[in-house]
């Protein structure tokens, strides 16, 4: 299992499979639609919504612009607070840090609370190279560790399993890890929770190290924070000796202030809570108090090549909140999986490809994994918008062109696969600059309708393989405007007159 | 009032009795309509596929033939809002790469005059009974370029509430994209087809005989997925159903 899901085959492959499984289909769809349904109430409860997106958008851009301001802030409070403050350019970095750290305190277990930074940089797959076995405290995350499978949503890592099959995990895979189920262990959400409590408050009292993500960090004094609904996160980070935070730079907000805003967004985007049951801060170290040691590592991992990027550095800005794949007509049939990476939906087709590139064949192909329908703007809670930036993705796709790479400007080759479709697209850009050549191409389709095949061949054999096609009409709208004098010949209707 | 039609080379090519029926309500309403006969394509395919490059001349070859008139009049939510919304974005992208003020200049003049069919009814003519008799059960999908892009709101739904004889249903999850998706429809055509059938699935627990849209696009979609599965619902323009009268018809 790798965190990264490298060489994944193209998204339209990959979702092929999920769209014709149908547990995982019914498993999706009524988990989105259920979420979907509370969020719109949560957020409908809030007369000033508006005010509030606009709010995070604008602090999150304020933010992102000084962002060496704020990170260098960030680093002296933190310091300042007790804390060691390290700096990772990319995944390799970060893993080797990381490992670094947990050696020096002599240990081979830990236990972690989700952090999609540490599963964007394959983090469990780098210790357990080096003999370190880290154990997720997420209940979702515990069913997807236990289960040997990969997160395919942000906020419920485990949305494609149900009830009957996280039971089936749980009575399968708990000895291996640790305490094992309880005997006859039924699917009820109740005994499942209380098998999983048992399970990992074994874990939680014997770790001496901890790893955790965060929501934000406050520039201003150092702080951390971390909101759950478990209550399993506060333990992994009060619990152990040393604790070793893995963030993303882009989530720095300037002051507590600020938080206000994403305190009241994040939990009605994400849950559809008014406020998430856990807010944890944890500011550097504190005598008698949490853990011992505290060190941050600060993850770039493509993020400042994002931020380089005027149009899509507004993927930045989010807070991981789900909302877009709740709504996302194609991630409810995709599935998460199909997305090849830690962020799947809609946010995690204009993240992955920014942060990984547009060289390989999953990432080449994610831009186009939507219709374009809009839903996920509008329920973006920081008004990311989201086809805007798949479309300029797609630009970069067909057509190549400047992006920044390592801090590096470079011109990148638009990707394989694509000369045919660029071959007609210029093709009906000549026919389109013509009027005439248009209508001669309609006339042509007109006359010979009676030949046309119910099926395509070549591209169009993708339309056809579920859908008639319709019948071409014996006489374009032109021919009949100017023949019928803009219907007022054939007597019909019409007073206009053809030009 | 002297209007241009930018029919959309979709439904020029393939629906021609859209055009037709635009045709028809209007100069009913006492809308005198052009057709200009340059017209094409408004390049969002072109656009929405990546090739930014590729839709600019068409653009600039939609303003050239639109420029003139008072008002521009589209039976398409979604090529309404390539010319609203993103021809700006196009002009804001070529001086973003140095290319001076002279795309957004050129497109300028066409974007705020140009209206989707329902939109120009109700809040240009101000009018929501355009005097139609559809004597059908009809439920209403709203397309998302339509709905999302250009806020119609409940102005379809007003306008078909109001249609005598016709009997409006709600969609079942009416909001939820139908799949269509321009090149999306063929790049993820599993994906594609799997909603399309799911929003034939919900028309079809409506019990209505029509099910009615503002893009002939999205409608060539669901139709062709109708059919496919034999759903014996028929995909009609609201442009038809508006141009309907007792004494003409729709067929």
């Amino acid at each position: 299992m790798s965190g990264t899901f490298v060489g994944m085959p193209a998204f339209p492959e990959a979702a092929r499979e999920a769209v014709g499984d149908r547990t995982l289909r019914a498993n999706l769809r009524h988990a989105t639609h259920t979420i979907r349904a509370k969020r719109a109430a949560a957020v409908a409860e809030v007369s000033d919504w508006a005010q509030l997106r606009e709010a995070g958008k604008r602090i999150k851009d304020h933010t992102l612009r000084r962002l060496d301001h704020y990170l260098v802030q960030l680093e002296e409070a933190v310091t300042a607070a007790g804390g060691t403050v390290h700096w990772a350019a990319d995944a390799d970095e970060a893993n080797r840090i990381v490992a670094a750290l947990v050696k020096e305190t002599g240990e081979s277990d830990l236990v972690k609370v989700k952090s999609m930074a540490t599963q964007e940089i394959g983090l469990n797959e780098a210790l357990e190279a080096e003999g370190i076995r880290a154990y997720e405290t997420d209940l979702a995350e515990l069913i997807v560790q236990l289960g040997r499978d990969r997160p395919s949503h942000i906020l419920v890592p485990a949305i494609h399993r149900n009830r009957g099959e996280i039971r089936d995990i749980f009575a399968r895979e708990m000895s291996a890890w640790g305490r094992p189920a309880p005997e006859g262990l039924t699917d009820t959400p109740a005994e499942l929770a209380e098998a999983a409590r048992l399970h990992l408050r074994e874990k939680f009292l014997r770790a001496k190290v901890g790893i955790s993500g965060a929501n934000f960090m406050v520039a201003e004094t150092g702080t951390l924070v971390v909101v759950e609904s478990e209550g399993n996160g506060r333990m992994c980070l009060t619990l152990p000796e040393t604790l070793i935070s893995v963030v993303g730079i882009e989530k720095i907000v300037p002051t507590w202030r600020d938080l206000e805003v994403f305190l009241q967004t994040l939990p009605r985007s994400s849950t559809a809570e008014r406020m998430n049951p856990y807010t944890s801060t944890w500011t550097g170290t504190t005598d008698g108090d949490g853990p011992r040691t505290f060190h941050l590592v600060l993850l770039d991992n493509g993020r400042t090549d994002t931020l380089a990027d005027e149009v899509g550095r507004q993927a930045l800005r989010c807070i991981r909140c789900s909302a877009c794949l709740n709504v996302c007509p194609v991630y409810e049939r995709a599935g998460g999986h199909a997305y090849g990476s830690v962020y799947p939906g809609p946010i995690g087709a204009i993240l992955s490809p920014q942060l990984r590139g547009t060289g390989s064949e999953i990432d080449a192909s994610l831009p186009y994994a939507s219709s374009l329908c809009g839903a996920c703007y509008e329920v973006c809670p920081v008004a990311i918008d989201i086809p805007e930036v798949l479309v300029h993705l797609r630009e970069r796709v067909v057509q190549g062109g400047p992006v920044t790479r390592e801090g590096n400007k470079v011109v990148v080759k638009p990707a394989k696969g694509h000369a045919a479709e660029r071959a007609a697209m210029r093709a009906a850009r000549w026919a389109f600059g013509r009027p005439g050549a248009l209508r001669a191409g309609q006339r042509l389709a007109s006359r010979t309708r009676g030949l046309h095949p119910r099926t395509l061949p070549g591209p169009g054999r993708a339309w056809s393989a579920s859908r008639d096609l319709p019948a071409v009409p014996a006489e374009p709208f032109r021919d009949w405007w100017q023949r019928t004098n803009g219907g007022t010949a054939d007597g019909t209707s019409g007073e206009g007159a053809a030009k | 009032m002297r209007v241009a039609l930018f029919l959309t080379c979709v439904n020029d090519t393939l629906y021609p009795d859209t055009g037709r029926a635009v045709v028809k309500l209007l100069t009913r309403l006492g809308v005198e309509v052009d057709f200009p006969m340059a017209q094409t394509c408004c390049g969002q395919a072109h656009y929405n596929t990546g090739y930014r490059h590729e839709a600019e001349p068409l653009a600039r070859h939609f303003s050239d033939v639109f420029a003139e008139y008072e008002a521009i009049v589209t039976p398409s939510g979604s090529c309404g809002a390539m010319v609203r919304e993103l021809y700006p974005r196009m002009g804001e992208r070529a001086r973003a790469e140095g290319r001076g003020d002279t795309l957004a200049a050129t497109l300028a003049p066409v974007v705020p005059k140009t209206y989707e069919l329902t939109e120009f009814l109700v809040d240009v003519l101000r009018v929501t009974d355009v005097g139609a008799y559809y004597p059908h059960k009809v439920t209403y999908h709203p397309t998302c370029h339509g709905l999302r892009g250009l806020g119609l709101g409940d102005r379809p739904r007003r306008l078909l509430r109001a249609v005598a004889g016709l009997e409006l249903v709600e969609l079942p999850g009416a909001d939820e994209c139908c799949g269509f998706g321009g090149t999306f429809a063929l790049k993820n055509s599993d994906v594609s087809a799997a909603m399309g059938a799911d929003k034939v699935r919900n028309a079809e627990s409506t019990g209505a005989e029509v099910l009615c849209a503002a893009d002939n696009s999205c409608l060539m979609h669901i139709g062709g997925t109708m059919t496919r599965l034999e759903s014996g619902m028929r995909p009609v323009h609201i442009a038809e159903i508006l141009a309907s009268t007792k004494e003409g018809p729709a067929s």
